[in-house]
C-alpha cells in the first residue's frame, strides 16, 4: 500500500518599493550606476550615523496591506536583526519583528477556476542588503580573488510579505505570485521586475501524507527569479522530498538553491549554521502609529484594485476571464481599454485592443496608451467596421494608417477611398462578371460545392481592394449562381 | 589675570568687546593643551583652530560664541579630524562628516581645538579603558579623572579648554565632572542630536557640556539644543535655553534621594553633599526626603540594556568600510573574529559578550526583556517623585576620584562608580553635577535631576546653589 | 551558570576571537556580573510593559526627498582595501 503525498507551500516575497530614496537615508535609488555612487554615512554605517524612516515607504506599505486584505497595525515597531555579512554594513538589518506594519489577512485573486484566497501572515518593512560582486567567479583577474561590495542598493526599502502555508503545487504558487505581482505593480508599490531582482520570492516547502494535517520538516527554496522557475523549482523540490521520504530518508531543514539551467537543487549550507538573529526593538527609531485620517486619505486616493476591476469587467462588460486578465495588465492598458469600451461594444473593444491594435503596435515597439491611436479613434474604427461602413480588411488598413500618419479614421477612409461599396447594382454587375469569368467554379457550385462561395468573395475583395462587404457578396453570389 | 582664567561667558564678552581676539584665546589654550601632562587630548588641531579663529576675528560681527575654543570628546565625529572613540579599531580613522552638535557649535562660532581622551567607546568610569593610555586627574595625577568622558573633564579642570563636550550614557559626563571639580550637564534624552555621536547605547546616549560654571554649560547647551532631522529621537525644544540667573530658591522643593545618601556613599562625599544641600534651606527652598524604590535595581538594569544595545551598535566595526582590519585572514569568519578580537579592548569585549548573551535566543526574556520592564518601573518612580518635588538631589559619585588601577581588575566595582547617575539615565532625565566641596583635597559633585525638558529650571536651581556654595578651588598643578 | 560552551557560542555570535585565557577570564567575569544582575529577576513584573524609549515619541519620519550622496572617492577613502570602485572583502569561506 503506497502513501500519496501532499505538499504544503508558503511563499515569502520581497518587493523593492517605488520610493525615490532609500528606506533610512536620502540617497536616491539607482540601477546600473557605477558602484558606491549612491551612498552616505547612514547607508555606509559610518560611526555615529542614524536612520530616519522614509514616510513614502510607510504609505506604500499601508496600500499594500490594504490590497493584501491585511489589517494595518495601529502601532508598528522597527527591530534590529543581527548577523554579520559584508553586504550588511551595520551588521544588523533594520526590519520588523513582533509588531509589523501589516497584520494577518487574506489576499483574494482570480484564476481561470474562479476566485481564490490565500492567507497572509504578515507584511513588514525592512531595508535591502548591498550588492556583493564575486570577482573570482567572473574570472576577471586571477589575483582579484574574493569579493567587493557595492552599497548603491544597500538600504533600498523592501516590503516582505509572508503567506500562510496553504498552497500545494508549484503551479498554484506561480498563479498566486502572478496575481500578487499584478496587484502590487498596479498600485505603484513596486516595479515587480523579477529578472532585475526588484521582486524576489522564496518558498517554504514540506510534504505530508495526503489527508493529514500536521506539517513535515520544511526546506526553504531561495530566490527564484521568474514565475516559471518558481513553479519548476517547487515542483522539483516536492519530487526530491517525496523520493527521499519514500526511499526511507528524512527531509533536513535547510536552505536550498534551485539552478534553473540544470533543474538541480543544491544546499546553501554555510559555515554559520546556527542563526540567532537576536531581534530587539530599534532604539534609533520611534514607533509608527499611522494616523487614522491619514490612512483613510491614502485609501481614498487609491485606484480600483485589479481584482475588483476584472470582476467588474467580467460581470458588467461580459468579458471572459482571459480577456480581463490580459487587459488588466499593465494598468495603463486597462485604463485604455476602459476608455474604448465606453465608446464601443465592450467585447469588440476587447478584441481590438488585445488583437490588432497591440499586434500592430508591438511591431513598432509602442504601447496603445502611448500611441497616436486615441480611444476615440479606435472606437470610430470599430463603429465603422461593425456597421459595415467599411470592411474588416479596410478597418485594419485604416488602423495602420492612423498609427503611422495620424488623422481621424473617417478622414482616412475618405482619403484612401476605402468606404464600402453600398451601391447594389454595382455589386451585382461585379458578381455577374466574376461568374462569367469563372464558369468552372460556378458550375461546381451549382453541383453543391457551396464552399466555393469563398473563392468568389475573395475575387470580389481583390477586385474592389477590400471595399466590398464580404457578407453581402456571398449572398449575391449564391443568388446569381443558382439563377444562372 | 590670564586669558585662560576667564569663564567661557567672560571670554565671549571680551572678544565681542574687542578686548582680545579669538586667535589670542585659541593660542593661549593650544599652549596649555599641547603641554598635556594629564593626557587629556588624543588629537590637537592647531593649524585648523588658528585658521578658524582668524576667520571669526575677520568677521564684521562676532558670532554668538565669538571664536571661543572648545575641546570635543573623541566619540563625536569630526570631518577630516582623527576620531577614534578611544579604540584601536578606529586608529587612523578620519570621518567624512561632522556630528550635528559640533556643526551647530561651529556655526555659532566655537573653535574646535582638539579631541579628548575617553574610555574605549565610552565604556568605563575611569578613562583607563582608552586604547591610547589613561587620562590623569588634574587634582591628583595618581588618580583617575572619571569616565568615560575623562579627557573632556580633565581638559576643563586643567584649563586646557574653557569648556568641552562629553557624552553621557550612564554617568559619563556627570561622574567625571564630579571627580574633576567642574560642572557637567547631561540634558534630557533627545535634547541634543546624537547624529555623529559614535553610539554606545542608543536609548541612553546623550551629548552634553562640561564647563566651569552652570551659566557656561547653559550657554553651550543653548547653541546645540533642539530637533535635528538626522536624529529621529531628537526633540523639538519648547523654549529657548536661557542663561540662569536665580539667586534664591523660594518655594523650590528639592527631593533628597534617600537610597543614595546612605550606605555605599563615602562619608566625605555625604558630608560635602549634605553641606551643599543645607544651602537650599538658607536660600528659601525646602528639602524633602524622597524614595525611589527601584533605584537600586538601576545598575543591574543598565548593565543589560546598555550592553545589549552596544552589542549591535559595535557590530559595524568589521574592517571593511573603515578602521583597522586583521591582516591575512584565511576566510571571512577569521577576518571578522580577528579584526574585532584584536581591535577591541577587554571592557568592550566584555560588554559586547554580555549584551549578545542578554539578547540570545533562550535568554532574551529573562535578561533583556526583564531589564526593559524594570526600566519602566524606574521611570515611574521618577514620575511619582516629580509630582512632589522640583528637582532631585544626590551625590554624583559614591566616592571621590579613586587611584589609577584600583578597580580595573574588578568590573563590578568599576560599574558601581555610576550607581548614582544610572537611574536618571534610564529615565532619560536632565541632570547635572556641580562641584560642592572637597573631601581629602579631592572634589565632590552634587547631582541634581529634573523632569524631562526642565533644563531651564534645573539650570536656575543649580546656578543659585552654585553661587551659594562658592566652590572656587583649583587643582594645585594647574594654577598658573 | 555560564559555561565554556555558552561563552564560546556567544563569542562566535559576536564575532570575537578569544584566546583560551581570555575565554576563561570572560566566563568568570560574565558569571560574576550575571549573578549580580539576576537580582532583577526576583521582581514581580507582571503586566509591566517594556520601555525602549524613556521619552515617549512616535511617527518621526522624513519626506521621500533625495539628499546628496557623497562622492565614491570619499565613500571609499577610509576603506582598508578597495578593488575597482568596491570595498574589498576577504574570501568568503
Ligand atoms: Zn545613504
Amino acid at each position: 500500500m503506497s502513501t500519496t503525498w501532499e505538499a504544503v507551500i508558503g511563499i515569502e516575497i520581497h518587493a523593492q518599493l517605488l520610493t525615490r530614496t532609500k528606506m533610512f537615508c536620502g540617497c536616491e535609488l539607482s540601477f546600473g550606476d557605477p558602484p558606491n555612487t549612491h551612498t552616505c554615512p547612514v547607508c555606509l554605517a559610518h560611526p555615529g550615523a542614524l536612520p530616519v524612516i522614509n514616510r513614502e515607504a510607510i504609505r506604500l506599505a499601508i496600500i499594500a496591506g490594504h490590497a493584501l486584505g491585511c489589517e494595518i497595525s495601529e502601532r508598528s515597531v522597527f527591530a534590529r536583526k543581527n548577523y554579520f555579512y559584508p553586504d550588511l554594513p551595520k551588521a544588523y538589518q533594520i526590519s520588523q519583528y513582533d509588531q509589523p506594519i501589516c497584520g494577518p489577512g487574506r489576499f483574494r485573486y482570480l484564476t481561470p477556476d474562479g476566485e481564490q484566497t490565500l492567507g497572509i501572515t504578515r507584511a513588514h518593512l525592512e531595508e535591502d542588503a548591498a550588492k556583493l560582486i564575486h570577482l573570482g567567479a567572473e574570472g576577471r583577474r586571477a589575483e582579484a580573488e574574493g569579493s567587493v561590495v557595492d552599497f548603491n542598493r544597500g538600504g533600498t526599502p523592501l516590503l516582505e510579505i509572508v503567506t500562510e502555508p496553504e498552497l500545494h503545487t508549484g503551479a498554484a504558487a506561480a498563479a498566486f505570485l502572478k496575481q500578487l505581482r499584478q496587484t502590487l505593480v498596479h498600485l505603484g508599490i513596486t516595479d515587480g521586475s523579477m529578472e532585475q531582482g526588484s521582486m524576489r520570492a522564496d518558498a517554504n516547502i514540506s510534504i505530508r501524507p495526503a489527508g493529514t494535517v500536521g506539517l513535515g520538516t520544511k526546506t526553504e527554496l531561495k530566490n527564484m527569479n521568474s514565475f516559471t522557475f518558481l513553479e519548476r523549482g517547487i515542483t522539483a523540490e516536492i519530487a526530491r522530498q517525496t523520493a527521499l521520504v519514500e526511499g526511507g530518508g528524512r527531509v533536513a531543514q535547510e536552505t536550498l538553491h534551485f539552478e534553473p539551467t540544470t533543474g538541480r537543487i543544491t544546499s546553501l549550507r554555510s559555515k554559520e549554521q546556527a542563526h540567532d538573529y537576536r531581534y530587539f526593538p530599534e532604539p534609533d527609531l520611534l514607533p509608527v502609529v499611522p494616523d487614522r485620517a491619514w490612512v483613510a486619505e491614502i485609501l481614498a486616493a487609491l485606484p480600483e484594485l485589479p481584482i475588483t476591476r476584472r470582476e467588474r469587467w467580467m460581470r458588467d462588460l461580459r468579458l471572459t476571464f482571459e480577456d480581463a486578465e490580459v487587459l488588466a495588465d499593465p494598468p495603463e492598458l486597462g485604463d485604455y481599454f476602459e476608455q474604448v469600451a465606453a465608446l464601443a461594444p465592450p467585447k469588440s473593444a476587447a478584441n481590438w485592443v488585445r488583437g490588432d491594435l497591440r499586434a500592430q503596435l508591438r511591431e513598432r515597439d509602442q504601447e496603445p496608451w502611448q500611441s497616436g491611436v486615441t480611444p476615440d479613434a479606435l472606437a470610430d474604427i470599430i463603429a465603422m467596421a461593425e456597421s459595415r461602413e467599411i470592411s474588416m480588411p479596410s478597418a485594419k488598413a485604416v488602423l495602420t494608417h492612423v498609427i503611422d500618419h495620424g488623422g481621424a479614421p473617417r478622414d482616412v477612409v475618405a482619403k484612401l477611398g476605402l468606404g464600402a461599396i453600398q451601391d447594389e447594382s454595382e455589386l451585382m454587375t461585379l458578381v455577374d462578371r466574376l461568374i462569367a469569368d469563372n464558369p468552372v467554379q460556378a458550375q461546381q457550385m451549382r453541383e453543391g460545392r457551396d464552399k466555393l462561395v469563398g473563392f468568389f468573395v475573395g475575387q470580389a475583395m481583390k477586385a474592389t481592394q477590400g471595399r466590398a462587404d464580404p457578407a453581402r457578396i456571398g449572398e449575391l453570389v449564391r443568388e446569381r449562381v443558382s439563377a444562372g | 589675570m590670564a586669558l585662560t582664567d576667564l569663564t567661557a561667558e567672560q571670554a565671549v564678552r571680551a572678544v565681542t568687546a574687542g578686548e582680545t581676539s579669538s586667535e589670542e584665546l585659541v593660542r593661549a589654550y593650544l599652549e596649555r593643551a599641547e603641554h598635556d601632562d594629564w593626557h587629556s587630548f588624543l588629537a590637537i588641531d592647531r593649524d585648523g583652530a588658528i585658521d578658524r579663529a582668524r576667520v571669526i576675528d575677520a568677521m564684521p560681527e562676532r558670532p554668538p560664541l565669538a571664536g571661543v575654543p572648545i575641546a570635543i570628546k573623541d566619540a563625536l565625529s569630526t570631518r577630516d579630524l582623527p576620531t577614534t572613540a578611544g579604540s584601536r579599531i578606529l586608529e587612523g580613522f578620519h570621518p567624512v562628516y561632522t556630528a550635528t552638535c559640533v556643526a551647530r557649535l561651529e556655526a555659532a562660532g566655537a573653535v574646535v581645538i582638539g579631541k579628548t581622551n575617553m574610555d574605549e567607546f565610552a565604556m568605563g568610569s575611569s578613562c583607563e579603558n582608552s586604547a591610547y593610555g589613561p587620562t590623569l586627574n588634574p587634582w591628583d595625577v595618581s588618580r583617575v579623572p572619571g569616565g568615560s568622558s575623562g579627557g573632556s573633564a580633565s581638559a576643563v579642570a586643567a584649563r586646557q579648554a574653557p569648556w568641552s563636550l562629553g557624552s553621557d550614557t550612564g554617568g559619563s559626563i556627570r561622574q567625571p565632572a564630579a571627580l574633576c571639580g567642574i560642572v557637567g550637564l547631561k540634558p534630557t534624552y533627545g535634547a541634543v542630536s546624537r547624529y555623529g555621536l559614535i553610539a554606545f547605547a542608543s536609548s541612553l546616549d546623550q551629548v552634553g557640556p562640561f564647563a566651569r560654571t552652570v551659566r557656561d554649560a547653559a550657554l553651550l547647551l543653548q547653541a546645540m539644543v533642539g530637533r535635528d532631522p538626522m536624529d529621529s529621537t531628537s526633540l523639538e525644544w519648547p523654549e529657548p535655553i536661557v542663561l540662569p540667573s536665580a539667586e534664591r530658591l523660594d518655594g523650590v522643593r528639592v527631593g533628597v534621594i534617600e537610597e543614595l545618601m546612605g550606605e555605599g556613599i563615602e562619608p566625605g562625599v555625604r558630608i560635602a553633599c549634605q553641606a551643599a544641600l543645607d544651602h537650599v534651606e538658607s536660600l528659601g527652598g525646602t528639602l524633602v526626603p524622597i524614595r525611589l524604590p527601584h533605584a537600586h535595581h538601576g545598575l543591574a538594569t543598565y548593565y543589560l540594556i546598555a550592553p545589549a544595545e552596544c552589542s549591535a551598535n559595535l557590530a559595524r566595526f568589521d574592517g571593511i568600510r573603515y578602521g583597522r582590519r586583521a591582516l591575512d585572514a584565511e576566510d571571512l569568519l577569521e577576518h571578522y573574529e580577528r579584526t574585532r578580537g584584536e581591535g577591541f579592548g577587554p571592557e568592550v569585549k566584555r560588554r559586547i559578550m554580555l549584551g549578545t548573551f542578554a539578547l540570545a535566543s533562550g535568554y532574551y526574556e529573562a535578561y533583556y526583556g526583564t531589564a526593559q520592564r524594570v526600566r519602566t518601573r524606574i521611570v515611574e518612580d521618577f514620575e511619582v517623585a516629580f509630582a512632589d518635588v522640583d528637582v532631585l538631589a544626590s551625590p554624583t559619585s559614591p566616592t571621590v576620584a579613586f587611584p589609577i588601577g584600583e578597580r580595573t581588575g574588578d568590573p563590578l566595582a568599576m560599574y558601581l562608580s555610576d550607581v548614582c547617575t544610572i537611574p536618571v539615565s534610564l529615565a532619560g532625565l536632565p541632570s547635572l553635577s556641580i562641584p560642592c566641596g572637597l573631601s581629602d583635597g579631592l572634589p565632590v559633585g552634587l547631582q541634581l535631576a529634573g523632569p524631562a525638558l526642565s533644563e531651564n529650571r534645573l539650570l536656575d536651581i543649580a546656578h543659585a546653589l552654585e553661587t551659594a556654595i562658592g566652590f572656587d578651588a583649583v587643582p594645585a598643578g594647574v594654577a598658573a | 551558570m555560564i559555561d565554556e560552551h555558552v561563552t564560546r557560542h556567544v563569542a562566535r555570535l559576536a564575532r570575537l576571537r578569544l584566546t583560551d585565557a581570555e575565554c576563561d577570564r570572560m566566563q568568570a567575569e560574565l558569571s560574576a556580573i550575571l549573578t549580580y544582575i539576576e537580582q532583577i529577576q526576583e521582581l514581580n513584573l507582571e503586566g509591566v510593559p517594556p520601555t525602549t524609549h524613556a521619552i515617549p515619541m512616535e511617527n518621526v519620519v522624513r519626506e521621500d526627498e533625495p539628499t546628496p550622496s557623497i562622492p565614491s572617492e570619499l565613500a571609499l577613502r577610509e576603506a582598508p582595501e578597495v578593488h575597482g570602485g568596491g570595498f574589498a572583502v576577504p574570501r568568503m569561506g
